[in-house]
């Protein structure tokens, strides 16, 4: 437990290990990443096993860094971020396989995935809300690189505007926490602390410093309409990083709104949480139709996660204990599957193909050439479309349940937007994997030489067995989680904002 | 639960089975063949065991296996067996061997086929006997996963659009099902059908959800009706039906019928009826109507049909239709001071009617699959006639299931029907008398069938077809014989159910 924080120290000391070692070879640095993000997940692994669930946070480390004003190194986790922080250990390692084919600087690619992943451990972990903040920063710029340099499609623009809206995104937060800290005269940026001081703060000012930190973080989380960096962002980023961005990075945004946004300024939701609503469940409904028409794979895809998310969103607005608890689990489960669906689609066919329109894709008999990848994207887009025996179902079903408490017509209209998705979801698997499905003896025997396609490799296999295997397991068995995150939630800090209301 | 957990094996030894046939690559075709089969066949195995350690006289669920699962949602892994889950267990037992042993000729990829129905028949298996609605939804759910696939793959030209329909339609009515129960829960905290049940028979369940207001209650209500009624499917929630049932591969189509239309009656009598028996009062008239429309409807659309599998689809139709008329008759009626000797035997009837219904349905897509094989992949009317002189044997048989679906009494459709005219009619009369119409059309459409294959001058080519094979007379002859058995013999089964069902009706709601 106590060598959590390690997982920070250990990514950033990986980070600057691959830089060097890819002077070297290529081979070097995918060694130095992948031991880092296994030792990363081994730890959290066995903080989790030894993990006592209890309301409240448990501090890690906490000591004085800056005097005046007073700022704390001050690491601490709970049950939701123990979940999230399993998740990005899994999601760093399953990313770092499904980027083994990088051959391209290899040792920066990985040096800036590794800085990223450790800018993700330390916000999961900051009990301070300025430490927050400088680990939110530090997740956000290699991600630009990530993009900028490796991607595909549209690359500069893409990067240009997820760097554009997460920095935009983040300006809206600081702005809050230092408003909530002058007017308030915090003694701290001690989340605890910074409670106190936004309590005393006039309704009013609550409400505005309220939508300036929520909507600061929903942007990042891909909350309506703030969403139009994400698809473009995730399509135009390499598949690892694609794999993190929708997988961890947007559960950062959700994850502060729920730590941050919500415990500080409960009359500020209070007086939001209609409209908050209302944005998610058209999230949900919306984005799940744009992803019914997109020719491009990666954008189904894309928009599939925007999708997800409005679920996640609309389990923490919905905030009663149930429809919080569903949300975390849908973060894990999303992450997990996000990961997964961008894997096929980026490194199992694209780098085989060379092409993610559906139109070309359906012409082969992909089903046949690449069978492996096809079984995993059946079994990833039925766990996407909330397939019980995968973690989606536990998730969703937590969702609908807490948010019929809150609302029982937007649990009417999530549950459209379970339908759109299968629609969709079950569309993309028709059409890219499934197009042409006439016996081998229609073809003549040559047609199908024409497209033969290397075999997946090792460590796609292994990286998909590792995220199928999550989601399969949580599926089965989402106590797991939920025994964690529950407890969680009856900590004071969430007393004043987890009462439901109905909208 | 020291007992051998008997329904856990039926559920799961067909998944073990796809296991071993998905994972062990360099099977044979053949050797795959025969170890489906075996696994199919472990059902009715297993299924008489069930049977002979079942209690008929006792109304409630017996060997029931009971673990903790998932304990933030008070969800137990809960199944159970009675009387009416007994018969669908030996049904399907006695379908999916028929259906594999249907699809023995299938070339391609015999064994992804088999371990795609595999999965699907253990799913079936699940829903009929699980007790939770958390695993009855997984079952449930899971069984659309292996029949898109084998649809999609092994169907004919128009599956994938029938598959795509199929599997959204369900998922549509599914998805409104999952928020009635994610509702209920949320009023009661528990998923469990008996502690809902016994909330509804007290009143209790009312008064928890009388803090919604009125309009919410019957949306959960509606939502798990279009679930279910999708599934069965009630008109006019039915027009995935007769592509998906077209365009399935033959033994796909016999499963399909055959079992999985009986998951969705099941899902009424499980669910609906014990859940929601003041709602189910409330709207019966309506529903009433929706019924007949699926019985006289169906039946007239089938005898426009040229395509024989699109007949026998909307003849599915028409037959499961007369179940829900039941229920829907038992709902209206309950009321009325006689209405407990009616409710028997309108229960009899439906548990009867399904059982028949697969018997028959299940046959007749095989014999319109034996003719594709002969005619090379025609299934028109018009491209038949004459039959019987060249496969007399085939005609005897064909013929015998064809009487059998029409009612003909002496074979096993008579009894069921019989018994459900006599509940609706005396429950509804109205309804009974509107019926008839679909009786009629019912009748017309099947002689046309045997009239245009079998009798007439001989279609091109028919004098060449060569009778059934040893195998194809294996493969029907289980079923024929159980019609005649049931038709002279229907105590065989309504002694398993008839004492649930007289329970049920002394607690008419």
């Amino acid at each position: 437990m106590n060598l959590l924080p390690y997982t920070i120290y250990l990514s950033f000391a990986g980070a600057a290990l691959s830089l060097a070692a890819g002077k070297r070879s290529a081979a070097a640095a995918r060694a130095v990443a992948l031991l880092t993000a296994v030792v990363c997940t081994g730890i959290s692994l066995v903080a989790a096993f030894e993990f006592t669930p209890a309301a409240g946070l448990q501090t890690l480390v906490d000591v004085p860094w800056i005097a005046s004003p007073a700022i704390h190194y001050h690491l601490a986790v709970d049950g939701i971020s123990m979940t999230l922080i399993v998740l990005t250990g899994l999601a760093a390692t399953a990313g770092i396989l499904f980027s083994w084919n990088i051959e391209e600087r290899t040792g920066e690619f990985f040096a800036f995935y590794l800085a990223l992943i450790g800018g993700v451990y330390g916000v999961f972990m900051s009990a301070d809300a300025f430490l927050f903040f400088v680990f939110y920063e530090i997740a956000i710029v290699p991600k630009y690189f990530l993009i900028a340099n490796w991607g595909s499609t549209n690359r500069e623009y893409g990067a240009m505007k997820l760097a554009l809206y997460s920095f935009a995104g983040s300006g809206l937060v600081l702005a809050g926490l230092v408003w909530t800290y002058a007017a308030g005269d915090a003694t701290s940026f001690g989340l605890a602390d910074l409670t106190r001081a936004a309590l005393t703060l006039p309704a009013h000012d609550q409400i505005i410093i309220f939508a300036l930190v929520f909507f600061g973080f929903a942007t990042l989380a891909g909350l309506f309409p703030l969403h139009t960096w994400a698809p473009t962002g995730h399509v135009a980023a390499p598949t690892g990083a694609s794999m993190l961005l929708a997988g961890v990075v947007m559960k950062l945004g959700a994850y502060g709104c729920l730590r941050v946004a919500l415990p500080l300024f409960p009359v500020g939701f209070a007086y939001w949480q209609p409209a908050l609503a209302w944005l998610a469940v058209i999230g949900i409904i919306y984005a799940g139709f744009v992803a019914l028409v997109q020719q491009d794979f990666k954008f189904v895809i894309g928009y599939s996660s925007v999708s997800h998310m409005g679920f996640v969103m609309l389990g923490i607005v919905a905030a009663n204990e149930r429809a919080v608890s569903g949300a975390v689990l849908q973060m894990f489960s999303h992450g997990v599957i996000a990961g997964l669906l961008f894997a096929v689609v980026g490194r199992m066919v694209y780098e085989r193909t060379h092409t993610r329109q559906l139109d070309a894709l359906t012409a082969m008999p992909l089903h046949r050439m690449l069978p492996c990848a096809a079984f995993t994207f059946v079994l990833a887009g039925l766990a996407s479309m909330g397939m019980p025996g995968f973690s989606g179902f536990p998730a969703e079903l937590t969702i609908l349940i807490g948010t019929w408490q809150t609302s029982p017509l937007l649990a009417l209209l999530a549950a459209v937007g379970v339908l759109v998705a299968a629609a969709f979801t079950l569309r993309a698997v028709q059409v890219s994997f499934f197009g042409k499905t006439e016996s081998v003896a229609a073809h003549a025997p040559t047609s199908d030489a024409a497209h033969h396609f290397d075999c997946i490799t090792w460590p796609e296999k292994l990286g998909a067995m590792l995220l199928i295997g999550a989601t399969v397991l949580i599926g089965l068995k989402p106590d797991l989680l939920l025994n964690w995150i529950v407890p969680a939630l009856q900590s004071p800090a969430f007393h004043a904002v987890l009462k439901g209301g109905s909208l | 639960m020291n007992h051998l957990p008997i329904l856990s094996l039926l559920v799961f030894t067909p998944w073990i089975g796809a296991l071993v046939l998905g994972t062990l690559r360099k099977l044979s075709p053949g050797t795959a063949r025969w170890l489906g089969l075996l696994f199919s066949l472990s059902t009715l195995a297993l299924g008489f065991v069930a049977l002979s350690s079942f209690s008929a006289a006792n109304p409630g669920m017996q060997l029931v296996e009971d673990l903790p699962w998932i304990t933030a949602l008070n969800v137990h892994y809960r199944l159970g067996l009675d009387g009416l889950s007994l018969v669908l267990v030996l049904l399907t037992g006695l379908i999916a061997p028929m259906a594999l042993l249907a699809s023995w000729r299938v070339e391609r990829s015999p064994r992804q086929f088999n371990a795609l129905f595999l999965v699907l028949q253990g799913a079936a298996l699940g829903v009929f006997l699980a007790l939770n609605f958390v695993h009855w939804f997984v079952f449930w759910e899971l069984s659309l996963i292996p029949a898109f696939f084998l649809l999609k793959i092994w169907g004919g030209p128009g599956a994938a659009r029938a598959a795509y329909q199929f599997v959204i339609y369900t998922i549509g009515g599914s998805a409104f099902m999952l928020l009635g129960f994610a509702a209920l829960y949320a009023a009661t905290g528990s998923f469990d059908f008996q502690v809902l049940a016994t909330m509804a028979a007290d009143g209790s369940l009312t008064t928890k959800l009388a803090g919604l207001g009125h309009f919410w209650p019957q949306a959960i209500f509606l939502g798990v009706l279009l679930g279910l009624a999708v599934k069965v499917p009630l008109y006019p929630f039915h027009t995935w039906l007769p592509p998906a049932y077209a365009e399935a591969p033959t033994g796909l189509s016999m499963f399909l019928t055959g079992v999985m239309s009986k998951m969705g009656v099941h899902g009424f009598l499980r669910i609906l009826w014990p859940i929601f028996p003041a709602q189910l009062h409330a709207a019966a008239t309506p529903l009433l109507w929706l019924a007949l429309g699926g019985v006289v409807l169906g039946a007239f659309a089938a005898l426009r049909q040229t395509d024989m599998k699109r007949m026998v689809a909307y003849s599915s139709i028409n037959h499961l239709s007369y179940c829900l008329l039941a229920l829907f008759a038992l709902a209206a009626g309950s009321t009325s001071p006689t209405a407990g000797i009616e409710a028997v035997s309108a229960f009899n009837g439906i548990a009867l009617q399904m059982f028949n219904h697969g018997l028959s349905a299940a046959a007749l897509f095989f014999c319109v699959g034996v003719l594709e094989d002969r005619s090379g992949g025609k299934r028109s009317l018009a491209d038949f006639g004459g039959v019987r002189t060249a496969m007399p044997v085939f005609a005897g048989l064909c013929g015998i299931a064809l009487f059998s679906s029409l009612g003909l009494p002496g074979l096993n459709g008579f009894v069921g029907e019989f018994l459900l005219f006599r509940g609706i009619f005396g429950l509804t009369p109205w309804a009974a008398a509107i019926a008839t119409l679909g009786l009629l059309a019912t009748a017309l459409f099947l002689l046309t069938f045997w009239q245009r294959v079998f009798h007439g001058p001989q279609g091109s080519g028919v004098a060449k077809f060569r009778d059934l094979s040893g195998w194809e007379i294996v493969t029907l002859v289980p079923a024929i014989a159980l019609m005649f058995v049931l038709g002279v013999y229907p105590q065989l089964l309504v002694q398993l159910f008839n004492p649930l069902f007289t329970a049920w009706s002394a607690h008419l709601p």
